[in-house]
């Protein structure tokens, strides 16, 4: 059994007036065929926990552990990170002009496998998992993220998770900026990566919606740096009723 | 005016450092001239020689004739007519004249023209391909090629510079009313090569004319760049992608001249700098004059810098002499990597050696795509991987065309 476990992390980040404190103290233990929701509100700091257990420059870590399987992640580079099965969809996915969709598949699949996938299923594996996504044929030759609308660039992250096929996945706000339609279509993709099996999935989201389509074994609410409440699925309804305002008090 | 700080540089609608100098009559209006006597060897104080080495050219803007030749071998289709003009019929042809010292030497001690004749009314249905090579640094060549597309015709032509020598050079370009041209010029040259070229652009009523200058070898590279109309209504595109390595000294010069009303211009050069002493220049000079009402015009230069001992200087100059038009801009950046693309490559496994071959591919990719001409970018694709594979690393898995 697969576990990708944060102790105590702390992370701040160089600001302007100084440095600046963000994640003050996060427990968190995710076992593979779990799905953990983070619900919090903006600004709370759920992008910095996702990035700082991916590996971002930017997010300097200060005190506490990440592992996976009781190995440390935090000594691992970013590319390590993610051949040892952690794969992060970003809130903001970057456009790399001039490198297309499949030149940049390719070679992911590749760096993560250690060898070039066999090009005859490879081709047929895109193809499929970019029509299950409804993603239009014509993606694999644009440049990557470079004028996708915001859909498109969330459901082009969710065609990397199924076809690169992580252990652990972070989906930060996969579902913010998403039409009805669009929602479906990724979360769908989102519960056939879970049905695999033996995965992990860490859910980060601001709304409860896409929790109608991807039912989490549990849900933390996260404010101020810190995980401030636990418990089940039913955590979820609570706070589509009465919002966060409860929490943002007592942080 | 070196300029190095995080720009991403994919945002060519930023004018994130710009050096906007408007209103410079000084260098903003070269008079043309056949003369050799209207231009002094230069010092390297002079306006369009300061950023030139001029001891790295060994006497080479001395008036000295030279009987050296390149090799020379054409691949043009039958309907093209190959001959060869005097330097006073080349002349004749009423085409732009020289703008400095080294394309008036160029044309003096050319001894005559190779014209390249598309007569009108023509669609060739394969490029024109001059394949220029030179034997030895050691040899001066002085030369004039001469490419003339009649009006409503349509014609690809490719010149591609490789080997060695110390070459001055004159390209005149003369595009007829309506007649499309693609015209790209190749330095793949070998490390000790010298070029001193300018291309002389003159666009036809309505016509549309794409350059693409690829400078990637030599020793010293300086193109200039010169373009007017002659007639409203037409449409010309620039672009340019050099690679400099360490002691090269690449430099381009271009000067846009809208003469004419509701013509349009669109230049976007791209740099990639690599080693100690590598030097890039680009110099973006557009005059809008008083008659060019309703004209368009837009320049972008950016710069990849690779490693730590590089210089690139980027200067665009706009002068306006009318109110009356439709746009006019310009954007220059020069930076290093983009953390936030690299981050997201390595984030899905891809090494950082890995990534950043992938970002610079991407850069050139990105300009080499719009040539349109499946042959070309091939070529110059093979080129910048060739230089890649030198300088980064090797890729992994081969690249998508
Ligand atoms: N690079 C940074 N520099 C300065 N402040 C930052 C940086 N990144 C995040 N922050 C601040 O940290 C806090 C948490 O941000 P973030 O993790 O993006 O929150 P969330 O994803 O929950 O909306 C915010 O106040 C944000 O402004
Ligand atoms: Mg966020």
């Amino acid at each position: 059994m697969a576990t990708l476990e944060i102790r105590d992390l702390h992370v701040s980040v160089e600001a302007e007036d100084g440095r600046k404190e963000i994640l003050r103290g996060v427990d968190l233990t995710v076992r593979d065929g779990e799905t953990h929701a983070i619900m919090g509100p903006n600004g709370s700091g759920k992008s910095t926990l996702a990035y700082s257990i991916a590996g971002h420059p930017k997010y300097a870590v200060t005190q506490g552990t990440v592992s996976l399987d009781g190995v440390d992640v935090l000594s691992m580079t970013v590319d390590e990170r993610a051949r040892a099965g952690l794969f992060l969809a970003m809130q903001y996915p970057v456009e790399v002009p001039g490198v297309s969709v499949s030149n940049f598949l390719r070679t992911a699949k590749t760096a993560i496998d250690g060898t070039p996938p066999k090009l005859r299923t490879w081709v047929g594996d895109v193809r499929d998992a970019m029509t299950a996504l409804s993603i239009d044929a014509t993606f694999a030759e644009r440049s990557l993220n470079e004028g996708f609308s915001g859909g498109e660039k969330k459901r082009h992250e969710i065609l990397q998770l199924e076809l690169l096929d992580p252990r652990f996945a972070i989906l930060d706000e996969t579902d913010s900026g998403l039409d009805i339609d669009a929602l479906r279509v990724v979360s769908e993709g989102v519960n056939r990566f879970r049905a695999k099996g033996d995965r992990g999935v860490l859910l980060i989201t601001h709304y409860t919606r896409i929790l109608r389509y991807i039912t989490p074994d549990f849900v933390h609410v996260f404010v101020d740096g810190r995980i401030a409440e636990e418990g089940g699925p039913e955590l979820a309804d609570r706070l589509e009723s009465e919002g966060y305002e409860r929490f943002v008090k007592v942080g | 005016m070196t300029q190095t700080q995080q720009v991403r540089p994919s945002e060519a609608d930023v004018p994130v450092v710009a050096r906007a100098i408007e209103t410079v009559a000084s260098h903003l209006h070269p008079t043309p001239s056949y003369d050799l006597a209207d231009y002094d060897v230069p010092t390297g104080r002079e306006e369009v020689w300061r950023f030139t080495p001029i001891k790295r050219l060994r006497g080479l803007l001395e008036d000295t004739p030279s009987d050296d030749h390149l090799e020379w071998k054409l691949d043009a289709p039958a309907a093209v007519e190959v001959s060869e003009l005097t330097v006073e019929a080349a002349r004749a042809l009423g085409g732009p004249a020289p703008v400095d010292r080294s394309s008036a030497l160029a044309v003096k001690h050319s001894g005559g023209a190779m014209l390249i004749d598309i007569p009108a009314d023509t669609e060739l249905d394969q490029p024109v391909v001059v394949r220029l090579a030179g034997v030895s640094a050691e040899q001066v060549v002085h030369g004039h090629v001469l490419v003339r597309i009649g009006r409503h015709s349509r014609a690809i032509v490719v010149l591609e510079h490789t080997g060695s020598a110390q070459y001055v050079a004159e390209v005149t370009v003369l595009v007829g009313d309506s007649a499309r041209l693609e015209l790209a010029s190749l330095q793949l040259w070998d490390d000790d090569a010298v070029h001193l070229g300018h291309v002389a652009v003159r666009v036809g009523r309505d016509a549309e004319v794409r350059t693409f200058q690829a400078s990637l070898g030599g020793s010293v590279v300086r193109m200039v760049e010169t373009a007017d109309y002659a007639g409203p209504g037409g449409r010309l595109e620039m672009y340019g992608l050099y690679f400099v390595d360490a002691g090269q000294h690449i430099e381009h010069r271009l000067f846009i001249d809208h003469n004419q009303p509701r013509t349009r211009s669109n230049a976007d050069y791209r740099g990639a700098l690599q080693g100690k002493g590598a030097h890039s220049v680009w110099v973006g000079d557009v005059l809008i004059r008083k008659q060019a009402e309703g004209i368009q015009t837009y320049e972008s230069n950016r710069n990849l810098v690779l490693t730590e001992g590089c210089q690139a200087d980027s200067v665009p100059n706009l002068e306006i002499e009318t109110g009356e038009i439709e746009g006019a801009g310009h954007a220059s950046a020069t930076g290093r990597f983009d953390d936030e693309q690299l981050f997201y490559l390595q984030s899905r496994g891809i090494t950082p050696v890995e990534a950043k071959r992938l970002v610079v591919h991407g850069f050139f990719a990105d300009l080499i795509r719009r040539i349109g001409v499946g042959s070309i970018e091939r070529r110059l694709l093979d080129a910048v991987e060739a230089e890649l594979a030198k300088n980064i690393g090797l890729p992994a898995v081969g690249v998508e065309r």
